[in-house]
């Protein structure tokens, strides 16, 4: 008895949460098939009578969407493919190998986490700019995004927890480092790389700020600040805004839900581990 | 003569290890040492230095000139008291309302990976076009949320993100809503660490639903919920997007944030010197946040 009314609180509660998570991508995705004058009629209609497709086509011309989709998909590919290649790479030598500055160069990295990127953004675009004449180019936004001290602590945590044996043994066969690497640490790592990959390609798509300093000219733009520059210009096209803002949600969407037994795994260790 | 010739091999393969081990970490080293510490070295100097970051002429040491600067500033003190009340509301929310979704979905129910799934969407959903939604669906005048509250009664019901009192309130609402999901797994991976034979024991010492959560799921979440009261506090101080998309800083200043400050100050008035300035104290605080969870973690381990 006390059992079913908690069951049916519970369920009352769920639905609830459920309603608040879900609402306003339903509406994104009702309103996106609107004509203007209908987006907000009151009660809401939930399935458009008239369904504009034609608002998924027209977005693509009326802004450079295209252009913006390919930057972001050119800029998330480079930067996840560096941070899962260089972090990897660095992680097994700070957890399998002995070295001279071992653990002051460790701690380097780490200290470096506590560094909120908002408080030193400005003297890295001032250097980018005036060393590197980087300013408004996607190369910039590579090199902010793809060297991360995140990436190396995550990997070296997985790394510390595979057998030291497993390296001797090899090292007995004949292996040099490169090849422990390469043949026996990365396969051994596919969840770890799964969680970074998502972590990194999630951070990177989504990314605002940075671009938003960097990138300049339309043909530049990445997909979110396109997206908000569109919005500002056309505030009232409604019907057009939700479009893009559903076309700018699938990759992220697909990603996730193909990956997210690591992403949950990964924020569960991350959690764990501190 | 032997051991001579062992000392030398060892040290040599000692500098080879070494070397082979510099190779793996170079190519990560390299781009973080010039694109991650370089500048946060640069902001350090820069707060002393007055500069509009032309290359023509460059910086001035003006020494603590910047630092005194924002005693003055009213719109530094306006940022940080907003940062504080967003940080202060946002917190306990999102840690309620994450503990609350992470208590059901760890529940036997029905659809219970469906629902985590979609509990998780608002996180890796692009800010930009959820924004998009907020905005519209809080429009004051013929957003749906506004028609629902008149249409239930409230005749004047708030203009949300344009109302000076509500402006902030929307902010925090909408900060609590985008990152829950994420903070529920956390909740989730610490339920699921807490051994069943405490709710059994507790079971039988006649311990109700609301007694075994009081007695046993709260104190053994303590870690969890010390590490998310961290990490959403930290993520607060560095706010900044989310005010961009949902409010714009306004009305006026009433939802003007640190960052933002940053951000005008660097971008549009090109002082680079305050602006830095300004970054040691967001700086300051997150290094502050970072020392008490060193100490917390040490507590809780010994």
């Amino acid at each position: 008895m006390g059992k079913a009314r908690t069951k049916v609180i519970l369920y009352v509660i769920l639905i609830l949460l459920a309603f608040t998570m879900l609402l306003p991508f339903v509406w994104m995705l009702s309103a996106s098939l609107k004509l203007n004058k209908d987006v907000f009629t009151f009660p809401i209609q939930w399935i458009p009578q008239n369904p504009r497709w034609e608002n998924y086509q027209d977005i693509w011309t009326v802004i450079p969407l295209g252009r913006f989709v390919g930057n972001t998909a050119i800029l998330t590919v480079i930067v996840t493919l560096l941070q899962l290649l260089t972090s990897s790479f660095a992680a097994y030598a700070f957890a399998k190998l002995d070295f001279k500055g071992k653990n002051a160069l460790f701690l380097g990295y780490i200290s470096t986490i506590a560094v909120p990127w908002q408080a030193y953004m400005v003297p890295q675009f001032i250097m980018m700019r005036n060393t590197f004449h980087l300013n408004d180019k996607l190369t910039a936004i590579v090199c902010l995004q793809a060297f991360s001290a995140f990436g190396v602590f995550l990997m070296r945590q997985f790394y510390a927890d595979i057998p030291n044996e497993l390296c001797e043994a090899a090292r007995i066969d004949g292996l040099n480092e490169y090849q422990i690497w390469g043949k026996i640490m990365l396969p051994l790592s596919k969840p770890a790389l799964s969680t970074l990959t998502i972590f990194t390609f999630v951070n990177t798509w989504n990314d605002f700020l940075g671009p938003l300093i960097y990138l300049t000219t339309t043909e530049k733009k990445t997909l979110q600040i396109g997206l908000r520059m569109f919005i500002s210009q056309y505030s009232t096209e409604y019907g057009l805004i939700m479009a893009a803002s559903v076309v700018a949600l699938i990759p992220v969407l697909i990603v996730f839900l193909s990956l997210q037994k690591y992403f949950v795994q990964g924020i569960a260790t991350s959690g764990l581990k501190g | 003569m032997s051991t001579h010739v062992k000392t030398v091999s060892s040290k040599g393969r000692k500098r080879r290890n070494n070397l082979i081990a510099y190779s793996f970490i170079a190519p990560n080293f390299i781009g973080f040492a010039v694109f991650t510490l370089v500048p946060i070295l640069m902001a350090v100097g820069l707060s002393f230095m007055k500069w509009n970051g032309s290359a023509v002429q460059g910086p001035q040491f003006v020494g603590l000139a910047n630092y005194a600067k924002l005693f003055t500033d009213s719109r530094f003190k306006q940022a940080f008291i907003n940062t504080v009340i967003y940080t202060v509301a946002t917190v306990p929310l999102t840690m309620i309302t994450s503990l609350l979704l992470a208590v059901i979905l760890n529940q036997k129910i029905f659809a219970r990976n469906f629902f985590r799934t979609i509990s998780f969407f608002p996180y890796v959903a692009s800010l930009v076009a959820v924004a998009a939604v907020w905005n519209a669906l809080f429009s004051p005048e013929k957003g749906p949320v506004n028609q629902v509250l008149r249409a239930i009664g409230i005749s004047n019901p708030p203009g949300w993100a344009v109302d000076s009192n509500w402006a902030m309130a929307t902010l925090i609402l909408f900060s609590v809503w985008k990152n829950m999901g994420y903070y529920m797994i956390m909740y989730l991976a610490g339920l699921q660490s807490i051994s069943p034979e405490l709710y059994e024991a507790a079971g039988l010492d006649g311990a109700n639903t609301v007694q075994k959560f009081r007695y046993v799921t709260l104190p053994q979440l303590g870690n969890t919920s010390f590490l998310v009261l961290i990490m959403v506090t930290i993520q607060c101080f560095k706010v900044y997007d989310v005010v961009l998309m949902i409010t714009n800083a306004g009305p006026g200043t009433k939802t003007l944030v640190l960052v933002f400050h940053i951000y005008n100050v660097a971008f549009k008035q090109w002082d680079l010197g305050y602006a830095s300035a300004i970054s040691m104290v967001l700086f300051l605080m997150v290094l502050i946040v970072t020392i008490v969870q060193f100490r917390g973690e040490k507590k809780i381990s010994n």
